[in-house]
């Protein structure tokens, strides 16, 4: 009985992954050679980085093996360099290669951890003014209008700067990274809540919403259980675009030396630590670290470009 | 038109209040003031009684209106670290940021459009395809980098131009000073201005490149064509012209960016205007210069949104009427 009747419901019911190689979205990828190109980018670089402890061909954190006698190494292709540091080494004998592959770890930890709490922050407070409305959602949409004023690195700043006032007392080593996550989530959640909004006005006067009013089911599982699912779509598509902003941004913050601490290097702190070393000719140091990040963000960019056209009924 | 004005004006100054209850909030209680003004052997009578006549003891919302009033008349209190009033030293600061924030829209506009009309017009040729992946690449690479790249070619490489500082300045009037008028201050000037105006170089190319896109698919250009008018006048006269009202409206929007974004092309080129002083103050944090930057900084916004605003009504004739 029970074999009987899971075989047709089975060829009814296609399997996740084969509604997606056959949906609009996947043909449609296959169409674009740059979007396939920056899909094995972003994949290839996420890889090097999540798994730079087993592939990196240094340990750049373990003391014991840093030697002074390998410092200021140029890379591999320039006379007088150890073949063994394929891009060459920084000023504490470091391998450039594996503190790159280290550095986009945490780039990408804290891009995908801001865009994450940015959209919680967003979605939730979107749901409330779309579903609500009145006094609380003008509250919320005014804020935003004003903050949408500025950019979202200045926000980032500020908000790093006050944060440091404010535990400054505080072991920086590992406040920074939350500091940074915290102020980076602040800036961009906008975005998301203005979307959402929109999306949850139209969804509140559907039927669906006012059938589960009727039966008296209570407000916040209405917008969590029945809104939500259906004002998704677009939030994945700003997420994506968001990732590529945040990485920038955090490798801007910590460029300019409120980010990540030297301690615990993103990108953005390889490339402010090797641009004291441009002028002495060192430039390897903060040349190939900038390659890395601008190659990460350019793939997830093309990535979230396409996305956007491809979930865009307009442009089908 | 005078009734949109009002109420933008009136839109404007909201926004100005929120901003400046943020200031006061930064101001007031991250940190102690008290505690940041005086050193560390201040006797507690001492410092009581400083925060009397700071009026730190106060009702909070008599505070907030003297923090409003003191800043309408430019008085933001004394920096912690320069032990010097905040708006001193922003007026010495302003010239070179404005200066450099002045150059990079000249530089954006004055690439970026001919760049998009010649992408819009030749839309298959190899050059236009090139323009858009250049500018791809210059949308994806920060900021920083972009100075580093420039600075790296030019300066240590090359040798062509200088690396920081703005060169030789000269006087003009009380306190504004200018690197126009002198070769080495020019020189100066060429890689910041690159760095800061490239994306908006890029983002106006592509505006202008797909609003030709567009309107040189409408009927009245295909009617000028008709009456057999040259290519050059359909192009300027009638084409390019439509093309400019999102240019105006993106152009008036990031001159804004600009001054922000100038805090990170300073930095990397040790530009001595106030976004390398701002995030000095960020480092250390000097919490009167973060609200008055905050507080000025938001002030350019609301004046550059405001004024774009009431552009419209020059440019746009469709807006005037009915309104």
């Amino acid at each position: 009985m029970t074999e009987t009747s899971e075989t047709p419901a089975s060829k009814k019911a296609p399997s996740t992954m084969e509604r997606l190689l056959d949906s609009d979205i996947f043909h449609a990828f296959l169409r674009s050679k740059v979007t396939i190109m920056a899909a094995a980018g972003t994949l290839i670089l996420f890889l090097l980085a999540f798994l730079s402890p087993w592939i990196a061909p240094h340990d750049p954190f373990d003391l014991a093996s840093l030697d002074v006698m390998n410092s200021y190494m140029p890379p591999a292709w320039i006379e007088g360099a150890d073949p063994a540091f394929l891009l060459g080494t920084d000023d504490q004998g470091r391998d450039i290669l594996s503190a790159i592959f280290y550095g986009m770890r945490i780039s990408l930890i804290v891009g995908f951890c801001s865009v994450i709490f940015a959209a919680l922050v967003g979605i939730g407070l979107g749901l409330i003014a779309g579903y609500m409305g009145g006094r609380i959602d003008a509250l919320i949409m005014r804020v935003a209008d004003v903050q949408l004023t500025f950019p979202a690195i200045l926000i980032a700043l500020l908000i790093d700067g006050a944060a440091r006032g404010l535990f400054g007392s505080l072991d920086r080593e590992v406040f920074s990274f939350w500091i940074l996550i915290f102020s980076l989530s602040l800036s961009f959640w906008v975005q998301y809540a203005r979307t959402v909004r929109g999306s949850t006005m139209v969804e509140k006067n559907k039927e669906y919403v006012q059938a589960a009013r009727v039966i008296g089911i209570p407000s916040w599982i209405i917008m969590l259980r029945h809104i939500l699912p259906n004002v998704t779509g677009p939030v994945m598509v700003i997420a994506t675009i968001n990732l590529a902003l945040a990485i920038v941004t955090e490798a801007t913050l910590s460029f300019l030396g409120v980010g990540m601490p030297i301690t615990q290097p993103s990108l953005g702190t390889l490339i402010s630590v090797g641009n004291d070393y441009l002028y002495s000719g060192e430039w390897w140091m903060a040349i190939f670290p900038g390659v890395a990040l601008a190659l990460l963000v350019l793939c997830v960019n093309l990535l979230g470009d396409w996305l956007r056209d491809a979930l865009n009924p307009k442009l089908r | 038109m005078l009734g949109f004005t009002i109420r933008r004006l009136l839109q404007a100054m909201i926004v100005m209040l929120v901003v400046a209850l943020l200031s006061f909030t930064l101001f007031r209680f991250v940190g102690d003031p008290v505690n940041q003004m005086v050193g560390v052997d201040t006797s507690i009578a001492d410092r009581e009684a400083l925060r009397e006549r700071l009026g730190l003891n106060d009702p909070m919302p008599v505070q907030f209106w003297r923090f409003i009033s003191n800043a309408v008349q430019l008085d933001f209190g004394t920096s912690y670290q320069f032990k010097q009033p905040v708006s001193d030293l922003f007026a010495r600061r302003i010239p070179a940021t404005l200066e450099l924030s002045f150059m990079s829209a000249i530089f954006a506009l004055a690439v970026g459009v001919p760049m998009g009309i010649y992408a819009g017009l030749n839309r298959e040729s190899a050059i236009s395809k090139l323009f858009l992946s250049l500018s791809l690449i210059g949308i994806s690479l920060p900021t920083f980098f972009i100075g580093i790249l420039l600075i790296f070619l030019f300066s240590v490489t090359l040798q062509w131009l200088p690396s920081f500082g703005r060169g030789d300045v000269v006087q003009i009037g009380s306190w504004w000073t200018t690197g126009l008028l002198t070769v080495s201050g020019l020189k100066a000037l060429v890689l910041p201005s690159i760095t800061l105006g490239l994306y908006q170089m890029t983002l106006i190319m592509r505006l202008i490149r797909a609003e030709m896109l567009e309107v040189i698919r409408t009927d009245y250009i295909k009617f000028a064509r008709a009456r057999g008018l040259p290519d050059r006048i359909v192009h300027f006269r009638h084409a390019l012209k439509n093309t400019l009202v999102p240019v105006v409206t993106i152009t008036g929007l990031q001159l804004g960016s600009i001054i922000a974004f100038a805090t990170i092309t300073e930095t990397v080129f040790q530009w001595p205007g106030m976004g390398l002083m701002f995030l000095q103050a960020v480092q250390e944090v000097d919490i009167p210069i973060m609200a008055a930057y905050l507080m000025l900084t938001a002030f350019l916004f609301v004046a550059i949104n405001f004024c774009v605003d009431i552009l419209y009504f020059f440019i746009d004739p469709r807006l005037r009427v009915g309104r």
